[in-house]
């Protein structure tokens, strides 16, 4: 139930973005989901790709510093209150959502939110026993 | 004015004949006190009856600053410890720092000593010093102290920091002469300006500055911007602290040595050999009257040249030019010595860091700031921020901890960095000197 995520370190300055872009682009990678976290001094730029493998191979063999993880996705109904659904059920077991971002795709009706939890295993099964719809790894990176 | 007429006047044949018999007095005591002195003169295939002219002080071996790493900390004292009055030490290069003693009487010549340089730059009992020098371990701070009231004179222990507090004090209390590096005096001045505060008409007429390298360009900018006669002042803790050699106010041309205590040379940092006077050459220095912690032979890593000519002021004693660089790496941040195998041996103890560094030194508000850039690595990434802030917060406390001092660390994508063979390759000073 687990989708496999690509983090890229980059340095804070111009062009550090579009150097990756480039290098995915040029080995024919589709970005499906993306989100930029940075300080003052650097950011990470975590990635879902369509073909993990090619990606985290086509950064390194660039000099890129990559890391792989796994995280999230979780469907959420798409009306007032869905995302609140959510944290709701995540606050009363006590699991901590160290970041989240947004999917570009919908799975249907409904939009796709990123989790990185502190602890994945129990945030996937406070998600299933809530009846929220988790996305296996191979649905997502065909979206 | 010549504190101690005497001896900073002492004719040259009489003085070299003092030094002389102080030299053999302490070679016979440190090569029968001290066991790592015994060894090295038995390996040099000297013994201190050998020595029967000055020049025979060639033959020593020299003392490193390895050699205090090795004798860490009182390995090298030749007096036991209820004979010690004080302790004082400097940054050493493995975040162990180099520890020196002092009995009642080697604190009574380093004062009287601090005394003759304080009178050299013009100074009387009736001065009022504002001494911005650090006071605890490093010996800047107590040394002029001690100096200062040796000579009678006022003394006011500021140490160092407060800036907004020192310009008031500046202003309310008079003060004739200061003591501080210059740096730090540019420092004042451009706060005080900033504050609004005309530091040109301040009471002060002297600054006694040293403790770092600077240059004819900065002294004439400090004295315009605070009307002062800026003089150099020359020590080191391992000799004895300030007070080795001191700029007189008459020639302002080179530091005299106080030769009575210290016997000077100037070598070839490759070859070890003696260059001849005028030519540069790293500084050796040969404590003569240090009772608790005499070092032979030591050498210092700064550059200079020696300057055997009279001096208008009559003393009689050598100059050395301003220290113009250093035979080794070491960098001086804010006074304290920082040498960057230290800052690697500070990355190696991070678990998963790679020690692919940079160091950047400048200069901010007249002040030194460090900028350690270290390469991220595949061991220590993560995708989440707060765990790569740890790491920037771990690697600027330890080298806080270590070495004393504050470095923004900045991580940087791996393999971007230069690679190359020599180390100080790695740094990149944009100061001026
Ligand atoms: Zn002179």
């Amino acid at each position: 139930m687990k989708v496999e995520q690509v983090s890229v370190f980059l340095e804070n300055k111009p062009g550090g973005l579009e150097h990756v872009t480039r290098v995915l682009a040029d080995a024919d990678i589709n970005i499906r989901a993306l989100s930029l976290a940075d300080t003052s001094d650097f950011g990470i730029l975590r990635l879902i790709v369509n073909d993990m493998e090619s990606a985290a191979k086509a950064l390194q063999d660039e000099g890129f510093t990559v890391k792989r993880s796994h995280v999230v996705a979780v469907e959420i109904p798409d009306r007032p209150g869905g995302m609140h659904s959510i944290s709701k059920v995540l606050t009363e077991k006590n699991i901590n959502v160290e970041y989240a971002y947004a999917f570009v795709e919908r799975s249907g009706e409904n939009a796709i939110i990123i989790f990185r939890f502190d602890d994945i295993d129990a945030g996937i099964d406070a998600l299933l026993e809530n009846g929220f719809t988790v996305l296996p790894g191979e649905k997502v990176y065909r979206l | 004015m010549i504190f101690n007429e005497e001896f900073e006047t002492l004719p040259r044949e009489a003085l070299e004949a003092l030094q002389l018999k102080r030299l053999q007095q302490v070679a016979g005591r440190v090569y029968h006190t001290v066991g790592f002195y015994k060894r090295v003169f038995d390996e040099a295939g000297i013994t201190p009856d050998d020595i029967k002219t000055l020049d025979d002080i060639r033959r020593l071996p020299f003392t490193t600053k390895q050699d205090l790493r090795d004798n860490y900390p009182f390995g090298l004292f030749t007096v036991p410890m209820s004979n010690i009055v004080r302790l004082h030490a400097s940054s050493g290069t493995t975040g162990k720092p180099t520890v020196v003693g002092y009995t009642r009487r080697d604190i009574e010549i380093w004062s009287r000593l601090m005394a003759r340089s304080l009178v050299s730059a013009g100074l009387t009992k009736n001065d009022i010093i504002h001494n911005a020098y650090g006071y605890g371990l490093f010996t800047g701070g107590l040394g002029v102290h001690y100096g200062a009231e040796m000579l009678g004179a006022s003394v006011i222990p500021m140490s160092s920091g407060s800036t907004k507090k020192q310009i008031m004090i500046l202003q309310d209390f008079g003060p004739t002469a200061i003591c501080c590096t210059p740096s730090y005096a540019l420092h004042l001045a451009e706060r005080g300006e900033n504050m609004g505060v005309d530091m040109r008409s301040l009471r002060l007429r002297v600054g006694i500055l040293g403790a770092e390298p600077w240059n004819e360009k900065i002294r004439q900018e400090i004295e315009d911007r605070l009307g002062i006669t800026a003089l150099d002042i020359y020590g080191l803790s391992e000799i004895m602290g300030p007070g080795v050699a001191m700029e007189c106010a008459e020639g302002r041309n080179g530091l005299h040595v106080f030769e009575d205590h210290f016997i000077v040379e100037t070598i070839n940092p490759e070859t070890g050999e003696t260059v001849p006077y005028g030519e540069e050459g790293e500084l050796v220095f040969t404590s003569l009257t240090k009772e608790a912690f005499p070092l032979i032979r030591y050498r210092t890593g700064d550059m200079s040249r020696l300057m055997k000519e009279p001096c208008k002021c009559g003393r009689t004693h050598v100059r050395m030019a301003r220290v113009s660089g250093r035979s080794d790496d070491m960098l001086i941040i804010r006074g304290v010595n920082v040498f960057p195998s230290q800052i690697e041996s500070v990355l190696r103890g991070i678990e998963g860091l790679e020690p692919h560094y940079e160091l950047i030194v400048d200069r901010e508000d007249k002040l030194d700031t460090l900028e350690i850039r270290v390469e991220m690595s595949e061991d220590i990434f993560s995708d989440e921020i707060k765990i790569l802030q740890k790491i920037e917060q771990r690697i600027t406390k330890d080298i806080k901890d270590y070495l004393g001092v504050i470095a923004k660390v900045k991580l940087v994508g791996s393999r971007t960095l230069e690679r190359s063979e020599g180390k100080t390759q790695r740094v990149i000073d944009r100061r001026e000197v």
